[in-house]
């Protein structure tokens, strides 16, 4: 079953999460149709998540964004139980995830899941190195196999000399480098984030996620990253979920959510990024078999990329190739502009 | 009118057969299970017999050095150590040596059998809120019933000697390793064990990996206490047949003896004050860690 490649490597069905005294009888009310607001109100509980559905590919990293409060906790504390839910299922690799006893949900947190925190969660009673021997240790590894383990994360995360250090004597961003290596160094498939770099300064941040960019590069693993940041979700997202008050408003490729958001609530969220930066080839040439003046470029170039080659292309028009090389359609200067304005201010132009 | 200036209490021989009621049934629960309670608590009776005649009977010089030793390995300032020294060298000097060890024993002794019950009651209650709400009453009342009141059914159970002189002690000396037990471990930063939960760690590796070492600070602040409010006890306890520098004291108390009074009581101050420096700056040392600062 692990070998079927289109089996997800998390999948999420009907999750509900109601929290207060008796979240059994305000399930109904909510599967009603209640809302956030009116369950508080009548009834005193919260509504963390309300039908949650979502498959998470293997390898993949999934980006999962809201406002303050909109349950992205929540649901990544559902991944590895750390939460119950009120209702629904969570299968990992295929497997129930609510079935499991103590022993195997233990284990299912020892090998196959890792987090990292926002705030760090680092024991501050010990040092760099035991810290990331950490999760070794409690796989019931030997002490050499964790100190070799701790060594090789802790060098790869760039805090070599650091290792005697306690996390007090460290900076923010050096603190969520050893988090990140306390992650790795239990090697388990999946990679579970939550804001991990909200508390960084927007330097250190970029900077982090070019090394969160690099290791996925190698190691392929399955990452759930939780931000609120919609520059940090379309950098470093294979694919997005947006959640509102509990639900999942759009989930996809970030591409589509920018080009075609859902609703008024994602067209807020989108209005203040750089577009050009954002929207690559892909999504906006038109599939052909080629054509253009213009020297080629690639499906996986963003707007600004090739701005100049544009430009410099007699009729406007540029031909477009994918990764191997091949010929797949054209981008024209027409279509960049269009894409630039986003859907708002387009309609704005159009009913001036 | 006789009922609002007169408050209606229960009749005076209501009152007297309620009372008589009280104590016999205390007394045929001391005749049943007297002696099988003393027999209970006989080994560490010798214990104490035990401990006592090896501090008196060692040769003074070993013990100060032991003393010294641990004075040091506890503080590692040469100030504490030297003073130490100093205060074991004037109590001897002065003619308190032989109660200044019988007290240092049951110091010792009460110290270690309330670090011994209080860390795992401390432990439970920081585990389940249901043991916090029992157990927090009992610790108050504990805490703040006068001695002489709990010394009566001490004495009729046990009769006079050691064991009920430390069973008073540790009744008043639990209460703070229980609390502070119990608060070090609830003020663990949750996201820290929310971490080592989502590692994987099992109830005990999180008890003994994360909780623990960062109460740790807290439960030797709780140590700290208990070890001056035993000694807080020490002339109570001489009331029942505890030997010690409380015996002395009591004597000058009924003697008008000022400067014999004066002395032994000294003597317990210092050994309260080192006891006091040394736990302190060994608890510390133990978050030394967070004293580091940007390295
Ligand atoms: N233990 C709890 N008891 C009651 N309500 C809770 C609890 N945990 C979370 N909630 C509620 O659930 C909702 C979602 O909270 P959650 O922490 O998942 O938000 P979030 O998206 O992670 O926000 P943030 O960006 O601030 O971290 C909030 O309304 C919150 O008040
Ligand atoms: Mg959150």
């Amino acid at each position: 079953m692990a070998d079927d490649v289109t089996e997800p490597k998390i999948r999420i069905r009907n999750l509900y999460k109601i929290f207060g005294e008796d979240p059994a009888a305000a399930l109904a009310q909510v599967q009603a149709g209640a809302s956030k607001a009116e369950l508080l109100e009548t009834s005193n509980h919260v509504l963390g998540l309300r039908d949650i559905n979502l498959d998470i590919p293997a390898h993949g990293l999934q980006v999962i964004m809201g406002l303050s409060g909109s349950g992205k906790s929540t649901l990544i504390r559902h991944f590895n139980r750390l939460i119950d839910p009120t209702a629904g299922e969570i299968l990992v690799d295929g497997e129930d995830v609510m079935a499991m006893n103590d022993t195997a949900l233990r284990d299912l947190r020892r090998f196959k899941m890792s987090m990292v925190f926002q705030k760090f969660g680092l024991l501050p009673h010990r040092t760099v190195q035991q810290n990331v021997e950490y999760g070794v240790h409690i796989q019931g590894l030997s002490d050499d196999e964790a100190q070799r383990r701790a060594a090789r994360w802790i060098d790869r995360v760039g805090l070599a000399g650091f290792e005697q250090h306690y996390p007090g004597q460290l900076s923010g961003g050096m603190q969520q480098r050893v988090g990140l290596a306390r992650a790795l160094a239990t090697d388990a498939d999946i990679l579970l984030m939550d804001e991990a770099f909200s508390a960084l300064d927007p330097l250190i941040r970029t900077d982090m996620q070019t090394v969160l960019l690099d290791l996925q590069a190698e190691l392929q693993k399955t990452i759930v990253f939780i931000t609120h940041d919609l520059d940090e979700a379309l950098r470093i997202g294979d694919s997005i979920a947006i959640l509102r008050d509990g639900e999942v408003v759009q989930a996809g490729d970030p591409q589509a959510i920018i080009m075609d958001p859902a609703d008024a609530y994602i067209t807020d969220f989108i209005k203040d990024i750089n577009r050009a930066k954002v929207i690559r080839i892909r999504s906006i040439m038109v599939p052909g078999p080629g054509g253009g003046q213009g020297a080629p470029v690639r499906t996986s170039q963003t707007i600004e990329e090739i701005l100049g080659v544009l430009h410099d292309s007699p009729d406007g028009v540029c031909p477009v190739i994918d990764k191997a090389g091949k010929t797949v359609g054209t981008i024209s200067m027409n279509a960049v502009i269009g894409a630039l304005e986003s859907r708002k201010t387009a309609e704005v132009a159009r009913y001036s | 009118m006789d009922f609002l200036t007169e408050f209606p209490s229960l009749g005076r021989r209501d009152l007297s057969a309620l009372r008589q009621a009280i104590d016999g049934a205390f007394r045929n629960f001391t005749r049943a299970y007297g002696e099988g309670i003393e027999a209970f608590f006989d080994p560490l009776l010798r214990f104490m017999i035990w401990f006592e005649r090896l501090l008196i009977h060692a040769p003074w010089p070993v013990v100060i050095a032991v003393l010294a030793g641990l004075a040091w390995l506890g503080s590692r300032s040469w100030k504490i150590t030297a003073g130490t020294v100093a205060a074991f060298l004037a109590i001897g000097w002065l003619g308190m040596w032989e109660n200044t060890m019988s007290t240092l024993a049951i110091i010792s002794v009460a110290t270690f059998l309330c670090i011994a019950i209080g860390i795992p009651i401390g432990i439970l209650m920081a585990r389940y809120n249901r043991a916090q709400t029992l157990i927090t009453p009992v610790l108050d009342v504990m805490q703040t019933i006068p001695s002489f009141v709990y010394l009566i059914p001490v004495v009729m159970l046990l009769g006079i000697g050691k064991v009920p002189g430390l069973l008073a002690v540790c009744i008043y000396a639990l209460p703070p390793i229980v609390r502070l037990t119990n608060l070090g471990i609830r003020l663990v930063d949750t996201e820290v064990l929310e971490a080592a939960t989502a590692f994987g760690a099992s109830t005990r590796e999180k008890l003994w990996g994360v909780q623990i070492p960062l109460a740790l600070p807290n439960i030797f602040a709780g140590v700290n206490q208990t070890i001056m409010m035993a000694l807080s006890m020490v002339v109570i306890a001489s009331m029942i047949g505890v030997q010690g520098l409380g015996v002395p004291v009591l004597r000058a108390i009924s003697n008008q003896y000022l400067a014999l009074g004066l002395m032994n009581g000294l003597a317990i101050v210092a050994l309260a004050i080192i006891f006091d420096r040394v736990s302190q700056t060994y608890g510390k040392r133990l978050q030394s860690y967070k004293d580091q600062g940007h390295g």
